[in-house]
Protein backbone atom coordinates (compact mmCIF):
# COMPACT_ATOMS: atom_id res chain seq x y z
CA UNK A 1 0.00 0.00 0.00
CA UNK A 2 2.45 2.95 1.15
CA UNK A 3 4.81 1.38 -1.96
CA UNK A 4 1.84 2.09 -4.35
CA UNK A 5 1.78 5.32 -3.01
CA UNK A 6 4.79 6.10 -2.69
CA UNK A 7 4.70 5.33 -6.77
CA UNK A 8 2.16 7.86 -6.99
CA UNK A 9 3.78 10.52 -5.21
CA UNK A 10 7.01 9.49 -7.28
CA UNK A 11 4.92 10.29 -10.67
CA UNK A 12 3.41 13.81 -9.12
CA UNK A 13 6.82 14.73 -8.20
CA UNK A 14 7.67 14.06 -11.72
CA UNK A 15 5.17 15.33 -13.43
CA UNK A 16 5.55 18.86 -11.42
CA UNK A 17 9.30 18.34 -12.33
CA UNK A 18 8.48 18.00 -16.35
CA UNK A 19 6.05 20.93 -16.03
CA UNK A 20 8.13 23.39 -14.42
CA UNK A 21 11.18 22.63 -16.82
CA UNK A 22 8.58 23.20 -19.71
CA UNK A 23 7.54 26.14 -18.62
CA UNK A 24 11.00 27.47 -18.05
CA UNK A 25 11.95 26.23 -21.79
CA UNK A 26 8.96 27.81 -23.10
CA UNK A 27 10.52 31.50 -21.16
CA UNK A 28 13.84 30.37 -22.79
CA UNK A 29 12.78 30.09 -25.88
CA UNK A 30 10.45 33.36 -25.95
CA UNK A 31 13.47 35.23 -24.77
CA UNK A 32 15.69 34.30 -27.79
CA UNK A 33 12.94 34.54 -29.89
CA UNK A 34 12.87 38.27 -30.69
CA UNK A 35 16.80 37.52 -31.96
CA UNK A 36 15.38 35.58 -34.82
CA UNK A 37 15.01 38.22 -37.11
CA UNK A 38 18.87 38.45 -37.33
CA UNK A 39 19.17 35.22 -38.91
CA UNK A 40 15.55 34.57 -40.99
CA UNK A 41 17.02 32.05 -43.34
CA UNK A 42 16.47 29.44 -40.09
CA UNK A 43 13.18 30.14 -39.52
CA UNK A 44 12.61 30.02 -43.22
CA UNK A 45 13.72 26.76 -43.84
CA UNK A 46 11.99 25.70 -40.95
CA UNK A 47 8.60 26.92 -42.22
CA UNK A 48 9.13 24.75 -45.22
CA UNK A 49 10.25 21.68 -43.49
CA UNK A 50 6.95 22.19 -40.95
CA UNK A 51 4.50 23.64 -43.12
CA UNK A 52 5.28 23.09 -47.15
CA UNK A 53 6.10 19.52 -46.33
CA UNK A 54 3.00 18.92 -44.16
CA UNK A 55 0.99 20.69 -46.84
CA UNK A 56 0.22 17.27 -48.85
CA UNK A 57 -0.59 15.22 -45.85
CA UNK A 58 -3.05 18.32 -44.71
CA UNK A 59 -4.79 19.06 -48.07
CA UNK A 60 -5.32 15.49 -48.49
CA UNK A 61 -6.81 14.48 -45.09
CA UNK A 62 -8.91 18.37 -45.44
CA UNK A 63 -10.56 17.04 -48.57
CA UNK A 64 -11.85 13.62 -47.29
CA UNK A 65 -12.25 15.44 -43.64
CA UNK A 66 -14.82 18.18 -45.71
CA UNK A 67 -16.10 15.34 -48.08
CA UNK A 68 -17.61 13.29 -44.68
CA UNK A 69 -19.27 16.39 -43.11
CA UNK A 70 -20.84 16.89 -46.49
CA UNK A 71 -22.18 13.39 -46.73
CA UNK A 72 -22.88 13.15 -42.82
CA UNK A 73 -24.37 16.61 -42.19
CA UNK A 74 -26.39 16.22 -45.54
CA UNK A 75 -27.76 13.04 -43.77
CA UNK A 76 -28.95 14.49 -40.62
CA UNK A 77 -29.96 17.82 -42.39
CA UNK A 78 -32.18 15.48 -44.45
CA UNK A 79 -34.18 14.30 -41.78
CA UNK A 80 -34.93 17.75 -40.45
CA UNK A 81 -35.74 18.86 -43.89
CA UNK A 82 -32.93 21.94 -44.06
CA UNK A 83 -30.42 20.50 -46.10
CA UNK A 84 -29.78 24.58 -47.18
CA UNK A 85 -28.44 24.96 -43.77
CA UNK A 86 -25.28 22.27 -44.74
CA UNK A 87 -23.66 25.18 -45.79
CA UNK A 88 -23.70 26.62 -42.37
CA UNK A 89 -23.18 24.03 -40.23
CA UNK A 90 -19.87 22.60 -42.14
CA UNK A 91 -18.19 26.30 -42.08
CA UNK A 92 -18.86 26.54 -38.81
CA UNK A 93 -18.01 23.41 -37.68
CA UNK A 94 -15.14 23.41 -39.90
CA UNK A 95 -13.98 27.04 -38.33
CA UNK A 96 -14.24 26.45 -35.20
CA UNK A 97 -13.43 23.09 -34.28
CA UNK A 98 -12.32 20.47 -37.12
CA UNK A 99 -10.23 22.65 -38.61
CA UNK A 100 -7.83 23.94 -35.74
CA UNK A 101 -8.14 20.64 -33.67
CA UNK A 102 -7.37 18.01 -36.48
CA UNK A 103 -4.92 20.52 -38.15
CA UNK A 104 -3.13 20.40 -35.05
CA UNK A 105 -3.32 16.72 -34.41
CA UNK A 106 -1.86 16.16 -37.92
CA UNK A 107 0.64 18.64 -37.55
CA UNK A 108 1.86 17.06 -34.13
CA UNK A 109 1.68 13.42 -35.52
CA UNK A 110 3.81 15.13 -39.18
CA UNK A 111 5.69 17.70 -38.45
CA UNK A 112 5.94 17.29 -34.47
CA UNK A 113 7.58 14.08 -34.68
CA UNK A 114 9.66 14.79 -37.03
CA UNK A 115 11.53 17.97 -34.69
CA UNK A 116 11.27 15.71 -31.97
CA UNK A 117 13.42 13.14 -33.73
CA UNK A 118 15.84 15.14 -35.32
CA UNK A 119 16.47 17.34 -32.13
CA UNK A 120 16.35 13.90 -30.19
CA UNK A 121 19.13 12.60 -32.61
CA UNK A 122 21.23 15.79 -32.59
CA UNK A 123 21.11 15.37 -29.04
CA UNK A 124 21.99 11.63 -28.85
CA UNK A 125 24.68 12.20 -31.79
CA UNK A 126 26.53 15.03 -29.60
CA UNK A 127 25.71 17.52 -31.89
CA UNK A 128 24.28 20.06 -29.71
CA UNK A 129 26.99 19.40 -27.52
CA UNK A 130 29.68 20.15 -30.11
CA UNK A 131 27.95 23.56 -30.98
CA UNK A 132 28.01 24.50 -27.58
CA UNK A 133 31.89 23.72 -27.56
CA UNK A 134 32.04 26.04 -31.18
CA UNK A 135 30.60 28.33 -28.89
CA UNK A 136 27.48 28.32 -31.10
CA UNK A 137 23.99 28.41 -28.92
CA UNK A 138 21.93 25.79 -30.10
CA UNK A 139 19.20 26.85 -28.23
CA UNK A 140 19.46 29.93 -31.01
CA UNK A 141 20.92 28.26 -33.70
CA UNK A 142 18.51 25.10 -33.88
CA UNK A 143 15.63 25.27 -31.16
CA UNK A 144 13.89 28.72 -31.70
CA UNK A 145 14.12 28.68 -35.68
CA UNK A 146 12.48 25.37 -35.04
CA UNK A 147 10.32 26.53 -32.64
CA UNK A 148 9.02 30.01 -35.00
CA UNK A 149 8.90 27.40 -37.83
CA UNK A 150 6.05 25.79 -36.52
CA UNK A 151 4.30 28.68 -35.42
CA UNK A 152 3.99 30.10 -38.21
CA UNK A 153 3.30 27.22 -40.77
CA UNK A 154 0.09 26.15 -37.90
CA UNK A 155 -2.41 28.76 -39.03
CA UNK A 156 -1.49 29.07 -42.46
CA UNK A 157 -1.77 25.24 -42.55
CA UNK A 158 -5.16 25.73 -40.45
CA UNK A 159 -6.85 28.37 -43.19
CA UNK A 160 -6.15 25.84 -45.97
CA UNK A 161 -6.93 22.90 -44.59
CA UNK A 162 -10.78 24.75 -43.81
CA UNK A 163 -10.63 26.03 -47.06
CA UNK A 164 -9.75 22.44 -48.88
CA UNK A 165 -12.02 20.98 -46.50
CA UNK A 166 -14.90 23.61 -47.50
CA UNK A 167 -14.29 22.49 -50.87
CA UNK A 168 -14.93 18.86 -50.37
CA UNK A 169 -18.13 19.72 -48.29
CA UNK A 170 -19.51 21.67 -51.65
CA UNK A 171 -18.07 18.41 -53.45
CA UNK A 172 -20.26 16.23 -52.11
CA UNK A 173 -22.97 18.40 -50.91
CA UNK A 174 -23.74 20.12 -54.07
CA UNK A 175 -22.36 18.12 -56.63
CA UNK A 176 -23.46 14.36 -55.56
CA UNK A 177 -26.25 15.33 -53.07
CA UNK A 178 -27.50 17.94 -55.10
CA UNK A 179 -27.89 20.57 -52.11
CA UNK A 180 -28.99 24.12 -54.39
CA UNK A 181 -25.75 26.05 -54.96
CA UNK A 182 -27.16 29.14 -54.48
CA UNK A 183 -28.68 28.88 -51.24
CA UNK A 184 -25.83 26.41 -49.83
CA UNK A 185 -23.19 29.74 -50.24
CA UNK A 186 -25.25 32.39 -49.39
CA UNK A 187 -26.51 30.99 -45.90
CA UNK A 188 -23.15 30.09 -45.14
CA UNK A 189 -22.57 33.76 -45.55
CA UNK A 190 -25.54 35.04 -43.91
CA UNK A 191 -24.76 33.35 -40.83
CA UNK A 192 -20.55 32.93 -40.75
CA UNK A 193 -19.37 36.09 -38.80
CA UNK A 194 -15.60 37.52 -39.10
CA UNK A 195 -15.33 36.52 -35.36
CA UNK A 196 -15.83 32.52 -36.17
CA UNK A 197 -13.12 32.74 -39.03
CA UNK A 198 -10.80 34.65 -36.17
CA UNK A 199 -11.95 32.07 -33.46
CA UNK A 200 -10.28 29.53 -35.88
CA UNK A 201 -7.24 31.23 -36.31
CA UNK A 202 -6.30 32.09 -33.14
CA UNK A 203 -7.07 28.45 -32.00
CA UNK A 204 -4.69 27.84 -34.61
CA UNK A 205 -1.83 29.85 -33.49
CA UNK A 206 -2.66 28.71 -29.75
CA UNK A 207 -2.03 25.17 -31.47
CA UNK A 208 1.02 25.73 -33.08
CA UNK A 209 2.85 27.09 -30.72
CA UNK A 210 1.66 24.62 -28.11
CA UNK A 211 2.63 21.49 -30.28
CA UNK A 212 6.19 23.21 -31.49
CA UNK A 213 6.87 24.00 -28.20
CA UNK A 214 6.11 20.15 -26.75
CA UNK A 215 7.36 18.80 -30.01
CA UNK A 216 11.30 20.78 -29.34
CA UNK A 217 11.46 20.23 -25.67
CA UNK A 218 10.92 16.84 -25.83
CA UNK A 219 13.49 16.41 -28.16
CA UNK A 220 15.97 19.06 -26.91
CA UNK A 221 15.58 16.96 -23.61
CA UNK A 222 15.15 13.33 -24.85
CA UNK A 223 17.94 10.53 -23.51
CA UNK A 224 20.86 10.18 -25.68
CA UNK A 225 20.26 7.06 -26.21
CA UNK A 226 18.15 5.17 -29.28
CA UNK A 227 15.93 4.53 -27.35
CA UNK A 228 15.12 7.69 -26.06
CA UNK A 229 14.67 9.50 -29.29
CA UNK A 230 12.29 6.78 -29.68
CA UNK A 231 10.22 7.16 -26.92
CA UNK A 232 11.08 11.23 -26.60
CA UNK A 233 8.72 11.08 -30.31
CA UNK A 234 6.17 9.18 -28.93
CA UNK A 235 5.23 11.63 -25.89
CA UNK A 236 5.50 14.29 -28.46
CA UNK A 237 2.63 13.30 -30.08
CA UNK A 238 0.47 11.59 -26.96
CA UNK A 239 1.17 15.07 -25.26
CA UNK A 240 0.61 17.27 -28.22
CA UNK A 241 -2.82 15.77 -28.76
CA UNK A 242 -4.07 15.79 -25.22
CA UNK A 243 -2.73 19.44 -24.64
CA UNK A 244 -4.37 20.27 -27.69
CA UNK A 245 -8.01 18.87 -26.74
CA UNK A 246 -7.84 20.70 -23.49
CA UNK A 247 -6.50 23.57 -24.77
CA UNK A 248 -9.69 23.68 -27.37
CA UNK A 249 -11.90 22.85 -24.22
CA UNK A 250 -10.61 26.13 -22.67
CA UNK A 251 -10.33 28.55 -25.56
CA UNK A 252 -13.67 27.44 -26.86
CA UNK A 253 -15.29 28.30 -23.29
CA UNK A 254 -13.43 31.31 -23.41
CA UNK A 255 -14.36 32.74 -26.76
CA UNK A 256 -17.98 31.28 -26.91
CA UNK B 1 22.53 27.81 -53.48
CA UNK B 2 20.41 26.04 -55.80
CA UNK B 3 19.01 23.91 -53.22
CA UNK B 4 17.95 26.51 -50.44
CA UNK B 5 16.48 29.06 -53.65
CA UNK B 6 14.33 26.03 -54.18
CA UNK B 7 13.40 25.54 -50.33
CA UNK B 8 12.24 29.55 -50.85
CA UNK B 9 10.53 28.89 -53.81
CA UNK B 10 8.17 26.36 -52.07
CA UNK B 11 8.12 28.29 -48.33
CA UNK B 12 6.75 31.23 -50.45
CA UNK B 13 4.63 29.49 -52.30
CA UNK B 14 3.26 27.77 -49.14
CA UNK B 15 3.11 31.26 -47.43
CA UNK B 16 0.97 32.22 -50.56
CA UNK B 17 -1.33 29.66 -50.36
CA UNK B 18 -2.12 29.78 -46.67
CA UNK B 19 -2.85 33.48 -47.26
CA UNK B 20 -4.83 33.13 -50.05
CA UNK B 21 -7.13 30.17 -47.54
CA UNK B 22 -7.17 33.46 -45.16
CA UNK B 23 -9.01 35.65 -47.44
CA UNK B 24 -11.12 33.41 -48.91
CA UNK B 25 -11.96 32.49 -45.73
CA UNK B 26 -12.58 36.29 -44.40
CA UNK B 27 -14.09 37.12 -47.93
CA UNK B 28 -16.00 34.32 -49.07
CA UNK B 29 -18.00 32.60 -46.81
CA UNK B 30 -18.55 35.72 -44.31
CA UNK B 31 -20.88 37.98 -44.81
CA UNK B 32 -18.78 40.85 -44.96
CA UNK B 33 -17.55 42.38 -48.34
CA UNK B 34 -14.41 43.90 -49.29
CA UNK B 35 -15.62 46.01 -52.24
CA UNK B 36 -13.15 48.07 -54.37
CA UNK B 37 -15.96 50.14 -55.21
CA UNK B 38 -17.95 50.91 -51.56
CA UNK B 39 -20.17 53.55 -53.33
CA UNK B 40 -23.47 53.07 -51.78
CA UNK B 41 -25.80 55.44 -49.55
CA UNK B 42 -27.72 55.22 -46.50
CA UNK B 43 -31.52 54.88 -45.82
CA UNK B 44 -33.31 55.12 -42.24
CA UNK B 45 -36.12 52.99 -41.19
CA UNK B 46 -38.07 52.92 -37.88
CA UNK B 47 -39.38 49.56 -36.55
CA UNK B 48 -41.33 48.85 -33.42
CA UNK B 49 -39.99 45.05 -33.51
CA UNK B 50 -37.15 43.75 -35.64
CA UNK B 51 -37.59 40.34 -34.46
CA UNK B 52 -34.02 38.48 -35.05
CA UNK B 53 -32.76 40.97 -37.55
CA UNK B 54 -29.06 41.71 -37.31
CA UNK B 55 -26.02 43.81 -38.55
CA UNK B 56 -24.95 42.42 -42.13
CA UNK B 57 -28.15 41.18 -43.13
CA UNK B 58 -29.18 41.65 -46.49
CA UNK B 59 -31.82 44.45 -48.44
CA UNK B 60 -33.73 42.73 -51.22
CA UNK B 61 -35.77 44.34 -54.03
CA UNK B 62 -38.41 41.19 -55.62
CA UNK B 63 -35.68 38.76 -54.34
CA UNK B 64 -32.53 41.10 -55.68
CA UNK B 65 -30.40 42.18 -52.80
CA UNK B 66 -29.90 45.41 -53.18
CA UNK B 67 -27.47 46.43 -49.98
CA UNK B 68 -27.15 45.52 -46.33
CA UNK B 69 -28.46 46.65 -42.74
CA UNK B 70 -25.40 48.32 -41.76
CA UNK B 71 -26.48 49.01 -38.24
CA UNK B 72 -29.20 48.71 -35.95
CA UNK B 73 -30.11 51.19 -32.74
CA UNK B 74 -32.38 51.91 -30.40
CA UNK B 75 -34.61 55.60 -30.24
CA UNK B 76 -34.87 56.49 -27.11
CA UNK B 77 -37.32 59.35 -27.89
CA UNK B 78 -40.14 57.15 -30.69
CA UNK B 79 -38.76 53.85 -28.30
CA UNK B 80 -38.51 52.28 -31.83
CA UNK B 81 -35.96 50.28 -33.35
CA UNK B 82 -33.69 52.58 -35.85
CA UNK B 83 -31.81 50.61 -38.73
CA UNK B 84 -29.58 52.34 -41.13
CA UNK B 85 -29.47 50.24 -44.83
CA UNK B 86 -26.35 50.58 -47.06
CA UNK B 87 -28.57 50.49 -50.66
CA UNK B 88 -25.67 50.28 -53.68
CA UNK B 89 -25.16 53.67 -55.74
CA UNK B 90 -25.90 51.34 -58.90
CA UNK B 91 -29.71 51.50 -57.21
CA UNK B 92 -30.64 54.70 -57.05
CA UNK B 93 -34.18 54.89 -58.41
CA UNK B 94 -36.13 53.97 -55.84
CA UNK B 95 -39.43 55.74 -54.87
CA UNK B 96 -39.20 57.48 -52.21
CA UNK B 97 -42.82 55.83 -51.23
CA UNK B 98 -41.06 52.58 -51.13
CA UNK B 99 -41.88 50.67 -47.83
CA UNK B 100 -39.67 48.33 -46.38
CA UNK B 101 -40.44 45.28 -44.29
CA UNK B 102 -38.91 42.66 -42.18
CA UNK B 103 -39.50 38.87 -43.63
CA UNK B 104 -37.86 35.86 -42.51
CA UNK B 105 -35.87 33.70 -45.48
CA UNK B 106 -37.43 30.08 -44.88
CA UNK B 107 -38.64 28.60 -41.53
CA UNK B 108 -34.88 28.18 -40.14
CA UNK B 109 -33.11 31.00 -42.32
CA UNK B 110 -32.06 34.43 -41.23
CA UNK B 111 -33.94 37.61 -41.07
CA UNK B 112 -33.98 40.30 -44.04
CA UNK B 113 -35.35 43.46 -45.19
CA UNK B 114 -37.41 43.62 -48.31
CA UNK B 115 -38.43 46.64 -50.23
CA UNK B 116 -41.27 46.99 -52.07
CA UNK B 117 -41.60 49.93 -54.78
CA UNK B 118 -43.84 52.68 -54.11
CA UNK B 119 -45.27 54.73 -57.28
CA UNK B 120 -43.78 58.08 -56.26
CA UNK B 121 -41.64 60.40 -59.01
CA UNK B 122 -39.22 61.20 -56.42
CA UNK B 123 -36.67 58.48 -55.38
CA UNK B 124 -34.33 58.38 -52.00
CA UNK B 125 -31.58 60.15 -51.57
CA UNK B 126 -29.11 59.49 -48.96
CA UNK B 127 -30.08 60.20 -45.42
CA UNK B 128 -33.43 59.76 -46.03
CA UNK B 129 -36.15 57.91 -44.31
CA UNK B 130 -38.47 54.98 -44.88
CA UNK B 131 -41.74 56.25 -43.84
CA UNK B 132 -43.89 52.99 -44.73
CA UNK B 133 -42.18 49.99 -42.55
CA UNK B 134 -43.89 46.50 -41.20
CA UNK B 135 -42.60 44.65 -38.17
CA UNK B 136 -40.92 41.64 -38.33
CA UNK B 137 -43.79 38.96 -37.24
CA UNK B 138 -43.08 36.88 -33.83
CA UNK B 139 -44.01 33.65 -34.40
CA UNK B 140 -45.55 33.81 -30.29
CA UNK B 141 -47.14 36.85 -30.57
CA UNK B 142 -49.03 34.84 -33.70
CA UNK B 143 -49.49 31.86 -31.88
CA UNK B 144 -50.94 32.82 -28.64
CA UNK B 145 -53.51 35.17 -30.78
CA UNK B 146 -54.30 32.08 -32.59
CA UNK B 147 -55.09 30.46 -29.30
CA UNK B 148 -56.77 33.07 -27.92
CA UNK B 149 -59.34 33.22 -30.54
CA UNK B 150 -59.73 29.69 -30.65
CA UNK B 151 -60.59 30.00 -26.72
CA UNK B 152 -62.62 32.62 -27.53
CA UNK B 153 -64.55 30.64 -30.08
CA UNK B 154 -65.00 27.45 -27.51
CA UNK B 155 -66.54 29.87 -25.00
CA UNK B 156 -68.81 31.18 -27.77
CA UNK B 157 -69.77 27.84 -28.84
CA UNK B 158 -70.38 25.91 -24.95
CA UNK B 159 -72.38 28.99 -24.08
CA UNK B 160 -75.86 28.66 -26.07
CA UNK B 161 -75.43 25.32 -25.06
CA UNK B 162 -75.40 25.46 -21.62
CA UNK B 163 -78.61 27.37 -21.81
CA UNK B 164 -81.01 24.88 -23.63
Amino acid sequence: MTGLLGEMADNLRGFLARLGALTRFFGQVLLISPTAVLRPRLVVEQVYNTGALSLVIIMTCGLFVGMVLGLQGHDLLQRFGSEDALGVGAALSLLKELGPVVTALLFAGRAGTALASELGLMRATDQLSAMEIMAVDPMRRVVVPRFLGGVIAMPLLTAIFIAVALFGVQLVGVQFLGVDQGSFWSQMRGAVELADVNEGLIKGVTFGIACSLIAVFEGYNAEPTAEGVGRATTRTVVISAVVTLVLDYILTALML
Amino acid sequence: MRQSRAIDISTGLFVLLGMTAIVFLVTQITNREFSLRSDSYRLTARFENIGGLKAGAPVSMSGVTIGRVESIGYDMDLYKAVVTLRIDASYDKIPNDSDASIYTAGLLGGQYIGMTPGNSEDVYRDGDTVEFVQDAVVLEKLISKYLFSQAGKDKAAEAPATQE
